[in-house]
């Protein structure tokens, strides 16, 4: 049972730090902890570092290599902001200029902003549903692995003057071979099928562990809102990821292998390749949101000490931006003249998206409001969330006016709001989430005075390189441009955007810097350093590498608030329940209700997912550079890989059936 | 967003602003809201300690949010239709059509007559009659570019094997800066042109002139033109007949060279003969090798196609 001591309020209402240590809630008994270590823990070594299917290393590694990405494709974009910041500049050629920008959106958007929701996702669904590990931990490292190969595929690249120069977006025929000869194209073509495939293990990972690897008790109606989002996002990512693997492999064959789909000239259609883009693209930004929306959900509520407002409408919220979000895509094609009449339906769906926002923006401002608001760092960075997205969900709305988007669309104001958008909800929300949940990971508290000043230069230096984008994009200046005329009245404003640029650079640089001094030296951080009420905050910071000796048994949607809740007679029970440690194994419950199914027998360290990835790398650069030889090579070896993988096991001996409750 | 030359730019002048205006207040209402939250909550926090606890009452928020959000969104979206439609589509059956086919990176214009004898083609410069409306056939020769004159109207698409209709009327007689708005490769950024409206009587002297072939001339420049140039350019009346670049039959009434790079003035056309791939690097155009003299009598003589 859970006792949270209320921590004394520092001076003005401000958190002063961490309550005192107390012992975790979910006791992990020496006797009991020692066997289980032996059992999860990875081989020493080499083989364990490449063969872990920890989900809580799998998931620094995820945000360690997405942060990587994300400082890649910030300094790509501050290159781009000396270039724009005057008129006529040549720092960059047209080429250059093309390359970095085309490199920064595929770094940003399939690199940084869905990579790292999967790493957090993956670090803590098992702890928050109270579970030993994801679904399939071998294929939860294939997952990893495949994305940082697909990474290094698609910067290989770029030392080599051949990044992708087509735009995220690489419309064809800009990108056909006839008008884009060079390899560039097809390191984005097949870089995007390469990384498809790590996102769709993935999303079928996360998928089946929301179905099958939960805490007894954890029924649907009590999961954190983090769970709900990654949870839409990976569906939507199951429909989404299809159409944009297609849509390359179609433009690779078509550049490669004579085939006609988007060629005129032999009967194909260029704009097939803007549907199946937008098909995919759309709900990817919704993908890339709704996770990090669902950290805000669930972490704001700790700061603001008392349950987040509206649960189920703001899950339900999440969901039904999900669903609408498969029927907005033409917004993004409403210049290419297709019939109006068509056009109006997707201009009224993409108003009527802004109705679920709506919901989790009031639903947080409540939660704020009828809260006890600790002024932490996260709180900070949750609350600028909720500003910046409604920023970027206003001119979201103005963007969904059909009219009104024949001006904005291509130009700066698209740029200022899919930055507030990305930005606003993923990053500021990902930023507050480390701090919220970094003591967590390192036992570690990362420290508030310098956090203050993190927050400060992010948010001043974003709303000052951004809010003027909006103006520029009013008054007629187009995207993906690498100069423009002194005499266009752009110059003042582009070059304050340059300076909000570097500003906020220099928060994402502190921010490194606070993460540094916090995992060496920052204070301890206790199991509960914030009072927090899901079950990830029951056990020690950081987590022992079995998550939770013993199994909890869920009783509400706060198991560690219910004493103070006090919303009925039931319990969780967290320090008496399942112990299975009889082997590497963890508890599988009925998909609704989470009632105890099963025991399941879990797979231990494994190089295949990094064999079978390498093969995967081997082959896609033989495809790449033409080579028979090497693509069949590796080709083979990936195939060798899976044979090994599936080969068939001997019984296994203990798959026994629990029932508790009959 | 400013200083609009057609009613159909006027209109959605109107709706942007209005838009706009929504945006401000939301964010504006939403920063205050979230002000009094937090300044309530921390209120709260010092006199009720940060103990957990149950509150009601938070739910109504969603419920007036929601509630308000959904008639001004249904009343945006109304405006949205009603302006849609006005845009959409001409409010006068439009007299004359001119067909605009983008190449990677520059503009091809060519205005329909009745007889094949009365067509006229030029680069980069649409010349409009004030007040009536024109009808736009655009496509595109390579990839997909997008027309788009920021003050008389919207954007549309030029796609490759697909002809996008749209129109445009200029109410003000005026120079409006054109661009291309869709990324379109290297030089995507300098792909501008010029659209001039003047008076109907203007217009149609505009026309007349540009009807009439050159006389074919004598001299330096028109020798080295013929030699160097005319595989690519066509000045009618003469012997240059090329199809790849543009027409340049009356290239001096043109107020641009190379898609807005440079002005049309002597200085203009001797560095672009002098630097065209440095000028604007990609395009189509190769340097040509002349002599300084040459370059010299080109210009000339290219100035002079009146």
């Amino acid at each position: 049972m859970s006792a949270i001591a209320d921590a004394a309020p520092g001076q003005g209402g401000r958190w002063t730090g961490p309550l005192d240590p107390k012992p975790p809630a979910s006791p992990n008994p020496a006797e009991v902890a020692e066997r289980l270590e032996n059992i999860w823990g990875d081989a020493p070594g080499l083989r364990g570092w490449f063969g872990t299917v920890d989900h809580k290393t799998i998931g620094v590694r995820y945000m360690i290599t997405s942060f990587v990405f994300l400082i890649l494709g910030g300094l790509e974009a501050l290159v781009m902001r000396i270039q724009l910041a005057q008129p006529n500049a040549t720092t960059l050629s047209p080429e250059q200029y093309n390359q970095l920008f085309s490199l920064h959106g595929v770094t940003m958007i399939f690199l940084y902003a869905m990579p790292v929701l999967s790493g957090f996702s993956n670090y803590l669904w098992p702890l928050m549903l109270g579970s030993r590990d994801m679904a399939f931990p071998r294929l939860n490292a294939l997952s990893y692995w495949l994305f940082l190969a697909a990474g290094i595929f698609l910067y290989a690249s770029f030392p080599l003057g051949a990044a992708p120069d087509g735009g995220w977006f690489g419309y064809v025929p800009n990108t056909a071979r006839e008008y884009s000869p060079g390899p560039n194209i097809d390191v984005y073509c097949l870089g995007l099928i390469f990384l498809g495939i790590s996102t769709t293990v993935g999303a079928a990972n996360f998928v089946v562990t929301l179905l099958r690897m939960r805490a007894p008790g954890m029924s649907v109606n009590r999961l954190p809102i983090i769970i709900w989002g990654t949870l839409t996002a990976s569906v939507a990512n199951l429909f989404a990821v299809p159409a944009v693997s297609l849509a390359c492999l179609m433009l690779w064959l078509d550049r490669n292998h004579g085939t006609h789909f988007y060629d005129i000239a032999g009967g194909g259609q260029p704009l097939l390749w803007q549907h199946l883009f937008w098909l995919f693209g759309h709900p990817w930004v919704y993908a890339i949101v709704l996770p990090a929306m669902g950290m805000v959900s669930d972490a704001l509520p700790v700061h603001c000490r008392r349950p987040l407002v509206g649960y189920t409408l703001v899950a339900t919220a999440t969901v039904a931006t999900m669903v609408v979000g498969f029927g907005v895509w033409l917004h993004h094609m409403f210049a290419t003249g297709l019939p109006v009449l068509a056009l109006s339906f997707f201009s009224a769906a993409s108003f009527v998206i802004a109705i679920p926002s709506a919901v989790s923006v009031f639903s947080w401002i409540a939660t704020i409001y009828t809260g006890r608001v600790r002024l932490t760092v996260p709180f900070l960075f949750f609350t600028s969330v909720i500003l910046l997205f409604v920023i970027g969900g206003v001119s979201g709305v103005m963007t969904a006016s059909l009219a009104f988007d024949w001006q904005l669309t291509d130009t700066y104001f698209i740029v200022a709001h899919l930055h507030y958008v990305l930005i606003g909800i993923n990053l500021f929300a990902v930023v507050g989430a480390i701090y919220h949940w970094l003591p967590k990971m390192s036992g570690r508290m990362m420290d508030e005075r310098l956090g203050r000043w993190v927050f400060g230069f992010m948010f001043i230096g974003f709303n000052l390189a951004f809010l003027p984008m909006h103006w520029l994009g009013l008054i007629g200046m187009p995207r993906r441009v690498w100069t423009y005329g002194a005499d266009m009245g752009f110059s003042a404003t582009n070059l304050v955007v340059s300076i909000g640029a570097f500003v906020f650079a220099t928060g994402i640089l502190l921010f490194l810097v606070n993460i540094a001094t916090a995992l060496r030296s920052g204070r301890p951080a206790g199991p509960d350093p914030w009072g927090g009420p899901t079950l990830e905050w029951a056990i020690p910071s950081p987590p022992p590498v079995y998550n939770f000796a013993i199994i909890p048994l869920v009783a509400t949607r706060h198991p560690l608030w219910e004493d103070q809740l006090d919303e009925g007679s039931e319990r969780s029970q967290l320090a008496s329940g399942f112990l299975l440690d009889n082997g590497k194994e963890t508890l599988g419950v009925t998909p609704l209700d989470g009632e105890p199914d099963v025991i399941l027998k879990m797979p231990g360290d494994s190089l295949l997912p990094f064999a079978f990835s390498v093969a995967a790398l081997v082959l896609f650069g033989g495809l790449l550079v033409g080579s028979a030889w090497i693509a069949v090579i590796g080709g083979a070896a990936a195939i060798i890989a899976l044979v090994v993988w599936f080969r068939p096991h001997p019984t296994p001996e203990a798959c026994e059936k629990v029932r508790i409750y009959d | 967003m400013t200083g609009t030359g057609g009613h159909a730019a006027d209109r959605l002048r109107e709706i942007g602003w209005g838009l706009s205006a929504v945006s401000v207040i939301v964010v504006v209402l939403i920063a205050g809201l979230i002000g009094l939250a937090i300044a309530r909550g921390r209120r709260r926090l010092a006199a009720e300690g940060d103990g957990v606890g149950r509150d009601f009452g938070g739910l109504s928020w969603i419920y007036w949010g929601v509630g308000l959000s959904f008639p001004v969104l249904i009343a945006l979206a109304v405006w949205t239709f009603i302006v849609t439609r006005a845009v959409a589509n001409p409010p006068s059956p439009t007299a004359l059509t001119v067909e605009i086919t983008a190449h990677r990176w520059w503009w091809e214009i060519r205005y329909r007559g009745e007889r094949a004898a009365d067509e006229i083609v030029t680069a980069n410069h649409l010349v409009l009659p004030v007040g009536i409306p024109v009808r736009l056939l655009l496509t595109s020769d390579d990839v997909i570019h997008d027309f788009w004159v920021p003050k008389l109207g919207p954007k549309m698409d030029m796609i490759p094997g697909k002809s996008n209709a749209t129109w445009l009327e200029a109410d003000r007689p005026g120079l409006y800066r054109g661009q291309c708005a869709e990324y379109c490769g290297l030089e995507h950024a300098r792909m501008a042109f010029t659209v001039t409206a003047v008076p109907v009587n203007d217009f149609r002297r505009w026309r007349r002139e540009q009807l009439q072939p050159q006389v074919p001339r004598v001299g330096r420049g028109a020798a080295v033109f013929t030699s160097a140039c005319s595989a690519c350019h066509t000045v009618r009346g003469t012997g240059a007949a090329g199809i790849l670049g543009p027409d340049l039959t009356h290239f001096a009434s043109r107020p641009t060279i190379a898609a807005g790079v440079l002005p049309n003035t002597v200085s203009g056309r001797l560095e672009w003969l002098g630097d065209t791939q440095g000028v604007k690097p990609g395009a189509a155009m190769p340097q040509v090798p002349l002599d300084e003299a040459d370059r010299g009598a080109v210009a000339q003589y290219i100035g002079s196609l009146r």
